[in-house]
């Protein structure tokens, strides 16, 4: 009951300062809401089981490197970096067809369908979505630049030619406009791939 | 029959847990790792 009384944020920066104890705390406080936000995806417990194993590895190796920022976030950093895994799972496994040894002939497993399935159409519009609004997150100089490139399709001549500065310094900023995005990314630990 | 079968479902989710061996490794994962900085660098160390 009184574990209840500390914050996710206290109990990050406790074990982060070496507090061993801290995660246990935080392990026991969101295991269900990460189990089964996995488990309702994979609808494996032995994956689910995997999956969470990954995702609090990978939480204990951001904390310990000193790479996490708090900011009050704990469960929606946990849940994001879940969700990604899942999406690696989904990906690897789509690569390697497992052989579903249920028994029975399954139909689905010679039929398969071109075009983007439900599962796939999430990943591809929630990527979309991501790289927009990291996109968002640029300087406007740069923004503008990348924008005219990569979706106006324009050559770095008209970018010049349209927002008055020299070709050199349209591609300073559309360098800087990459660099920017890597970092965010790296920063928040996205997976920006279909 | 129908209800029973929904009344089971629904204790099936409320345990949708992870095993207590799973926790249990990673205090234990968490407890062997450790992280050395050395300048810019980290290097990570497990001891069994």
């Amino acid at each position: 009951m009184q574990h209840e009384l500390i914050p996710d944020a206290t109990l990050v920066r406790n074990y982060m300062s070496g507090q061993e104890a801290a995660l246990e705390i935080l392990i026991l406080r969101h295991k269900q809401k990460i189990y089964s936000f996995i488990y309702s995806k994979v609808f494996d417990s032995d994956i689910a089981e995997d999956i969470f194993q990954d995702t609090f590895i990978k939480v204990i190796r951001t904390l310990k490197r000193g790479a996490y920022n708090e900011e009050g976030k704990f469960l929606p950093w946990v849940m994001r970096i879940a969700h990604n895994l899942v999406i690696d799972h989904f990906r690897k496994s789509n690569r390697m067809p497992k052989f579903d040894n249920a028994g029975e002939f399954n139909i689905f497993s010679v039929l398969s369908d071109s075009t983007l399935n439900a599962e796939k159409r999430i990943i591809k519009a929630q990527v979309e979505d991501d790289v927009r609004r990291l996109v968002d997150e640029l300087p406007d100089d740069q923004r503008d630049v990348l924008m005219m490139r990569i979706y106006k399709d324009m050559s770095f001549k008209e970018i010049s030619e349209r927002t008055g500065v020299s070709i050199n310094t349209a591609l300073g900023r559309m360098r800087y406009a990459l660099i920017n995005l890597r970092k965010i990314i790296e920063k928040n630990n996205i997976v920006l791939t279909n | 029959m129908a209800k029973l079968y929904s009344e089971k479902s629904i204790k099936n989710l409320n345990r949708l847990e992870p095993k207590d061996e799973t926790v249990k490794f990673l205090l234990d994962y968490s407890k062997a790792l450790s992280v050395i900085s050395c300048k810019s660098l980290k290097f990570e160390t497990l001891l069994n």
